[in-house]
């Protein structure tokens, strides 16, 4: 499985992270007829973030449907939809919601493959605009996808860059399970290289964004972007630090993290969603039970969302989850101090 | 408005029967809120816009009567709860408005303590329960609420507010049912603005009405003119006393139009410029101002007092919402858990 991302050879085109995932859309809709979008606003409006723009306009109200409030009907009619030779992409207008739809997905859409012998399958994508940042409070701010990745028969990616969105979002839709895309609403104005042509990023593989020898941090979504900002300030203090992106929490790609960890023998896990029981005591679990543990210097350390629902004042807003600051912080305590 | 002459005066028709069962006073602070609630919006907005406050926020600006006229009938321990396009409720319902736009501005003095923000408002002396960032989140509680009536046997009443594309949702329908079937002393108020963010209800509802969708429910319903003050307090004064009185749930629809986007962050595609106008002429604050000034209820220097008194109150609350406190970040998990 590829860990590093080939050079993109032509991509010297920039887009925008919502522009990448609007031209995945677009392309698996010229590609394959029984693709298509729907949810709430995603036609007219261009999608509460302006994901979807002009696609309405581009493939007409058949394939980019407007629908009612209504994330459990919304969310089984994709499983129905993908049931029967479709390929439904759902946007759930913020990830938030998606717990209107917990039941279609954790029940129908995540076990049927299984329960039914293998005899039916669900290939459906969920689009879930998720994180903090924007003032939007308790409602409106949450990182939920380790809820999901918690559900076997789901699939769950979260992309931090316009390349990754494109590929990532490719991939979910060729895929033959459910796949939950988790978006951040941060990121949709960030810019990067995308390749113009269709290409796919390989479900469950990480990404090895920078190279380093004394600590690993592994990251997920946004807190990527943190952790390379973090990354360059550590380096003017003589600390080298390798940064992985997770990219899917199911499957996760731990052969990866595991490599990293052989090598800097320290490890700093940054994510977004509330750091109790989330994906960092998983990826610490699973170093703690493999023979990686001996590699280890120190103690692991997490940095994940404070436990309080997000808040709207946006100093309690920064403070409740990880920024670049508390990331030096956290990785200089490992490198020089050796405490978690 | 051209003013009247004496002739014209004593050749009025004589008040509407929703018009005249208002007293004076009555009507007087009914006009106080309506002005009070778009001044607050106003000045929420102008500080939006100058970066004062983040976040985003739903103005209800052409929407007064229908939350000002639901509320006019309920008493100070009722409760309510409210939705995403919510200040006009807490309001209409007795709120502090200085304590609402330090709530916008994040500061510890706010309701929820910078917590919470424009949609999570909530003023439980107040008894209003909450406004809620789930659309139709408000409905379920509301049942429950009822059921605690009940239990308690309060003469109490609860009414929920919701949008018309809350009436898509699951939730409404289930909030319906029960209740009909446990005859639960709750008024649903659905304010009927024509969208839901960008979806018309001609294309996301298999009826035309909401009311339609009561029948299902063997609940009596009534569709008024949402913008019309006295008729929405005519329907929810007939819905409390019918709540009240052990008669069970009912629903009001307003029919109103938000002048405004549906949040900050609205370009407006899906609705024409022409429509928006045509609400704007419909504006129930000075309808009812023009109704209450041919009925010489009260003169032009009184209306012009009242609007005053609320821009002022509004002003002293915004001086209140900058001078106070941030939280501190020191503090950051409290109130997670009741001690
Ligand atoms: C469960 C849920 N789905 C979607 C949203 C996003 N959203 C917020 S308000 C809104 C439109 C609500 O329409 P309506 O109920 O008619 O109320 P209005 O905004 O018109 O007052 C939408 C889609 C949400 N907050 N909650
Ligand atoms: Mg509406």
């Amino acid at each position: 499985m590829p860990t590093e991302l080939a050079a993109p050879e032509v991509a010297t085109r920039e887009l925008s992270y919502a522009e990448a995932i609007r031209e995945a859309l677009a392309q698996a809709m010229e590609a394959d007829e029984r693709v298509f979008l729907f949810g709430e606003d995603v036609g007219v409006y261009g999608g509460a973030f302006g994901v979807s723009g002009d696609l309405l306009q581009r493939f007409g109200p058949e394939r980019v449907i407007d629908t009612p409030i209504s994330e459990l009907g919304l969310a089984g009619a994709a499983v129905g939809a993908a049931l029967t030779g479709m390929k439904p992409v759902l946007e759930i207008q913020f990830s938030d919601f998606v717990t209107l739809a917990m039941e279609q997905i954790v029940n129908q859409a995540a076990k049927i493959h299984f329960m039914f012998g293998g005899k039916a399958s669900v290939p459906m994508v969920v689009r879930l605009p998720g994180g903090s940042g924007t003032g939007a409070a308790g409602q409106h701010s949450q990182s939920l996808e380790a809820w999901f990745a918690h559900v076997p028969g789901l699939k769950v990616v979260q992309p931090s860059t316009p390349h990754d969105a494109k590929g990532l979002l490719l991939a979910a839709i060729d895929d033959p399970n459910p796949v939950l895309v988790f978006e951040h609403k941060l990121l949709y104005k960030t810019k990067g290289p995308v390749p113009a042509e269709p290409y796919r990023v390989p479900i469950g593989s990480a990404a090895v964004r920078r190279a380093g020898r004394d600590i690993t941090i592994v990251a997920a979504s946004i807190m990527t972007l943190r952790a390379l900002a973090a990354a360059r300030r550590l380096a003017a203090e003589g600390i080298e630090t390798e940064v992985v992106d997770l990219r899917s929490l199911r499957p996760i790609d731990f052969a990866t993290i595991a490599k990293s960890v052989r090598k800097t023998h320290r490890l700093l896990i940054v994510y977004e969603g509330v750091k109790t029981m989330g994906i960092g005591a998983e990826i610490s679990a699973m170093i703690a039970e493999s023979e990686v543990f001996e590699f280890l210097e120190t103690p692991i350390a997490r940095l994940g969302g404070a436990d309080v629902p997000i808040p709207y004042n946006p100093m309690l807003e920064k403070a409740s989850v990880p920024q670049e600051d508390d990331i030096v912080a956290a990785a200089r305590r490992l490198v020089l101090e050796g405490i978690a | 408005m051209p003013q009247m002459s004496a002739i014209d005066r004593n050749t009025a028709a004589p008040e509407r029967p929703a018009l005249a069962a208002l007293e004076q006073e009555v009507l007087r602070g009914a006009l106080m809120k309506m002005h009070l609630i778009r001044k607050f919006e106003e000045a929420a907005e102008a500080s939006y816009v100058r970066g004062l406050i983040h976040g985003t926020m739903h103005l209800s600006i052409g929407q007064e009567a229908s939350a000002v006229g639901s509320i006019l009938p309920l008493r100070i321990d009722d409760y309510i709860l409210s939705t995403h396009r919510g200040h006009g409720h807490c309001i209409a319902k007795g709120a502090d408005p200085a304590r609402m736009l330090a709530e916008f501005f994040g500061k510890e003095t706010g309701y929820c303590h910078g917590r919470g923000g424009s949609m999570h408002i909530a003023d439980i002396e107040g008894g209003n329960l909450g406004a809620n960032g789930i659309v139709a989140g408000g409905l379920p509680i509301a049942v429950g609420v009822g059921m605690s009536i009940k239990a308690q046997k309060q003469d109490r009443v609860c009414m929920v507010f919701f949008g018309d594309g809350a009436t898509n949702e699951g939730a409404f329908h289930e909030s319906l049912n029960m209740a009909s079937i446990w005859k639960l002393p709750i008024v649903f108020v659905c304010e009927n603005n024509k969208y839901a963010m960008s979806m018309d209800i001609a294309l996301s509802m298999a009826v035309r009405n909401v009311t339609d969708r009561a029948s299902a429910y063997a609940m009596p319903a009534v569709a008024v003119d949402g913008n019309d003050l006295p008729e929405v307090a005519a329907a929810a004064r007939a819905a409390v006393a019918r709540a009240r009185s052990g008669g069970g749930p009912a629903l009001v629809e307003c029919k109103t139009y938000r002048i405004r986007g549906h949040s900050k962050s609205d370009r407006n595609l899906y609705r024409t410029k022409e429509e928006i106008e045509t609400w704007r002429e419909a504006d129930p604050i000075s309808r009812l101002e023009t109704e209450v000034l041919t009925h010489q209820r009260f003169t032009r220097p009184e209306l012009a007092a009242i609007e005053k008194a609320a821009q002022q109150r509004i002003d002293e609350a915004l001086e209140f919402a900058k001078a106070s406190p941030d939280p501190d970040s020191a503090e950051l998990t409290r109130d997670v858990y009741a001690d």
